[in-house]
């Protein structure tokens, strides 16, 4: 060998002191083992599942009805469209693709929208919602001093937490699911908020409630809009379904324009990883309803300077994808009849769901099943129950009873039904 | 407590909207009679009124961003001459922005295999991740054969910066302190900041030599307090250019070593630098060999010429297999509520050219020859300021490596290229050699040795 025995000597003692030093400097000894992720540590046990019948209820991404992902024909027509133009990677701007993040308030806002029409609100490009939440909870940490308080409904989206909580933000909440009636507590919401004092943030779910599925109705959503003007509070909604609530994408916005029409200069989450298929692009926006327009340039301003050391500017694929859609008519016009299609499979599951639950003899209410809008359904299952289908029928979903009913095909219904029908009789 | 309002509503339209007065301590009511008074001024209903309240009234116009604002300000500017040096991106010798071949050919395979766009996990790509790390470590480090590290996909360097300055201020609570080379990237100091952490700096460049201040920097590392972080460019220094020698390497590594001190390593330009990736990550390698156990960014945003696909990597080297699996779950605490998992199609194109072997091939080649375009370029502008007259030592401009160089210039002289020339660069003299072609080198010595002379 080319070395001597004293330099293999020497390199020997070498890696034992290297061991050493490695062993005295670890610097993550205190680190604690974190738990899994309670929604993405589903799919995970999911995955090492080797039951057949395995249905994933738990992350609520679309399928088919064969429970394969979706890929939407005007996604893929838009790649064809990008790809042909031989774009160059250049980066974007820090508030992203300028064409995305108009086409994405016009969706949001509707296109005749006085807000847009006076440029008084700034609408950048995000990570998808998430992100834009995050970018949002940021802003608001830095900036609304007023309060340190965001009011979630009971129950959210359990990532709402977090993400507020690391930007700053103390987390509060108001009532806003019955389990009695798997349905909405109006009075409990209204009695909540008289509460909450002026200047907090409210977050409100635009449609389709996560987890619950249970929404305001229009003349429910006007009181609350007038019990929040009168609180004074700062209103930031998510908006994550757009479409896919009632396949109809006007009237999903209707509660967040209603808002606007009534005064509140809101802030706006939206996400286009359900409705456009988008999921791992990660494509979204972050919407501030400004005073006017000089506002508008000040806070857009800041908003770089808050997201240029978190990510610097957004990814480009994901935008063009959906800037693409937006404004091309013809691609717009089936995306419309795309997502209204999701929307119907998913209702129709709801559907097959209970009558296939009354075809097991299952005597309990499962009107809530119907009712409830949106990807998700809270079941109204107990931890126990939700334990034993996972154990004993291979079926996961979270904790709290959740199943993304898009996970629901015309081949597994059966299964789900007589599988819950087991466990609640 | 009333405060005035930046309100031009008022300012324009006096006869419209008396918002004056609006900014008092709370008072039931307050907002019932903000509305009344607004109302009885204008007498009807007046557009302003329906903005029920100004929420961002303190939120003052910040200032442009540095690097950023000079790409702005550059694409206001009509002058056909016009030069862009201000962001770090490669332009080709037509000043064109350039996709690499591998990258199209690595698209076109991706394309073909119609895949889903279900989200990728809070860690990101798999294949990409380990193909990541082993381009940075190498393929036979002891590190990766032990499973002692973690990689997760970011969103390019700054995603992976954030996401070790989040890391370091929630999990390193036995120092505060981060250690910045001084210059450094402007963006190093506000991601440490946000993420909680303090700033402080050790002597990295030598303005008289406009070379590396060794010395000065033995001198500051050997008094930084034990267990303070000490951030190292692993290659092609930004924005000076400036390297340590692998001897110098050597010497700082056991200085480090001794003081105790958490290293983290900013590679952005593994390949860029020398046109190798095996030499330009010599001391990110060299320090794991002599047992620091490093955080680590990476961004494939210049060498694979990925800017907005957002392709990066974050490792940390752990004493052993458990503890980087009590990492990575933390990591992964810590990324879902910033953006829940990253963008896919950057970290396919990049991880399917490194695991192909005639894609890797190519690459290799285009991003050697990135570099000797940068390495001519520095050659032909010193050449062409010499034919220029100037008796400035600009040696500097050829020893200084990677994309920018710091040529020393003062922000005086900057502001003259920039007004009399339409040469942008940022205000510390650092211009992006990569936007310097054959057709405008001649320009750029010209310009320069006017404001020098």
């Amino acid at each position: 060998s080319r070395r001597s025995s004293s330099q293999k000597f020497t390199a020997y003692l070498h890696s034992i002191l290297n061991f050493f030093f490695i062993f005295l400097s670890s610097w993550w000894t205190e680190v604690q083992m974190g738990p899994p992720d309670p929604i993405l540590g589903v799919t995970e046990a999911f995955k090492r599942d080797t039951n057949p019948k395995k249905m994933n209820l738990g992350v609520g991404a679309y399928r088919d009805d064969q429970g394969k992902p979706f890929v939407l024909s005007c996604v893929r027509k838009a790649e064809a469209q990008i790809a042909a133009k031989k774009l160059d990677k250049e980066y974007l701007p820090i508030g992203g693709l300028a064409e995305f993040s108009k086409a994405c308030s016009q969706l949001a806002l509707g296109p005749d929208n006085e807000v847009l029409k006076s440029g008084r609100s700034i609408t950048i490009q995000t990570i998808s919602g998430t992100g834009s939440l995050r970018v949002g909870a940021n802003f608001v940490s830095r900036f609304h001093n007023a309060s340190r308080d965001v009011y979630l409904p009971k129950p959210s989206w359990g990532n709402h937490t977090p993400i507020f909580r690391d930007a700053g933000m103390q987390l509060k909440a108001y009532s806003y699911y019955d389990p009695k009636t798997c349905g909405f507590d109006f009075k409990g919401a209204l009695h909540d908020i008289s509460k909450i004092p002026e200047k907090s943030v409210i977050v409100l779910h635009a449609c389709a409630h996560n987890p619950t599925g249970v929404d305001p109705r229009p003349e429910q959503w006007k009181e609350m809009a007038a019990l929040i003007k009168k609180r004074n509070l700062l209103v930031f909604f998510d908006m994550a379904y757009q479409g896919f609530a009632s396949g109809d994408i006007d009237r999903d916005a209707w509660a967040v324009r209603d808002f606007i029409e009534q005064g509140h200069n809101i802030l706006l989450s939206q996400s286009f990883a359900k409705n456009m298929g988008l999921y791992g692009e990660r494509v979204g926006g972050f919407t501030v309803v400004c005073k006017d327009v000089e506002e508008a340039k000040r806070v857009e301003s800041q908003l770089k300077i808050l997201i240029r050391p978190i990510y610097s500017n957004p990814p480009m694929n994901g935008a063009r994808i959906a800037s693409t859609i937006l404004n091309t008519p013809e691609l717009y016009k089936e995306w419309l009849v795309e997502v209204k299609d999701m929307a119907d499979r998913i209702i129709t599951m709801r559907e097959m769901f209970v009558s296939n639950l009354k075809k097991e003899g299952s005597t309990h209410n499962w009107q809530h099943v119907t009712e409830q809008i949106g990807m998700f359904c809270f079941t109204g299952l107990k931890p126990e129950q939700v334990e034993r289908l996972i154990k004993e029928f291979s079926i996961y979903m979270t904790k709290d009873g959740r199943i993304s009913v898009a996970g629901v095909t015309s081949a597994n219904v059966g299964y789900l039904a007589h599988a819950i029908h087991a466990v609640t009789k | 407590m009333v405060t005035h309002t930046r309100n031009w509503c008022s300012v324009f339209n006096p006869s419209k909207c008396t918002h004056t007065a609006v900014r008092s301590e709370h008072t039931p009511g307050a907002v019932g009679s903000y509305i009344s008074s607004a109302r009885g001024a204008t007498g009807g209903s007046v557009p302003c009124s329906r903005a029920l309240h100004s929420w961002w009234t303190e939120v003052q116009m910040g200032p442009p961003d540095p690097i950023l604002g000079v790409t702005e300000a550059f694409k206001r500017d009509t002058n056909s001459k016009k030069m862009n040096l201000g962001v770090g991106a490669y332009r080709d010798d037509n000043g064109k922005p350039y996709v690499l071949s591998c990258v199209r050919k690595a698209e076109a395979l991706i394309a073909s295999k119609m895949l889903d766009k279900e989200y990728l996990p809070i860690g990101g790509l798999g294949d990409f991740n380990k193909a990541c790390a082993e381009l940075a470590l190498g393929p036979d480090s002891e590190v990766l054969k032990s499973k002692r590290s973690i990689t997760v996909q970011t969103i390019s360097g700054t995603g992976s910066l954030r996401i070790g300055a989040n890391f370091l201020s929630r999990f390193h609570t036995v120092a505060r302190d981060v250690y910045l080379p001084k210059p450094s990237w402007g963006n190093h100091t506000p991601i440490f900041r946000d993420a909680g952490m303090q700033l402080k700096a050790y002597r990295y460049y030598d303005p008289a030599t406009c070379g590396f201040d060794f010395t000065g920097a033995l001198d500051d590392v050997s008094k930084i307090p034990e267990h303070s972080v000490i951030m190292l460019h692993a290659c092609a220094h930004n924005p000076t250019g400036v390297d340590p020698r692998p001897e110098q390497w050597k010497e700082l590594s056991a200085v480090i070593k001794k003081r105790k001190l958490l290293v983290f390593f900013d590679m952005a330009y593994q390949g860029f630098a020398s046109g190798d990736i095996d030499r330009d990550a010599w001391a990110v390698r060299y320090f794991l060999e002599q047992g620091h156990n490093v955080l680590l960014s990476q961004s494939f945003a210049k060498n694979m010429g990925l800017y907005g696909e957002r392709v990066g990597g974050f490792t940390v080297v752990c004493a052993d297999a458990e503890e980087a699996k009590r990492v990575e779950s933390q990591l992964k605490i810590l990324i879902r509520p910033i953006y829940s998992n990253p963008p896919m199609n950057g970290a396919r194109i990049a991880s399917t050219i490194l695991s192909t072997p005639e894609l890797r091939s190519t690459w290799l080649e285009e991003v050697k020859g990135m570099a000797d375009r940068i390495i001519k370029m520095r050659e032909m502008l010193v050449t062409n300021l010499k034919k220029e007259g100037s008796t400035h030592n600009w040696q500097h401009v050829i020893d200084q490596i990677g994309m920018f160089c710091f040529t020393g210039l003062k922000p005086e002289q900057v502001e003259r290229l920039t007004k009399e020339f339409s040469v942008y660069m940022t205000k510390d003299g650092r211009i992006s050699v990569a936007g310097v072609t054959s057709g405008n080198v001649g320009y750029l010595a010209h310009a320069i040795h006017q404001v020098t002379k």
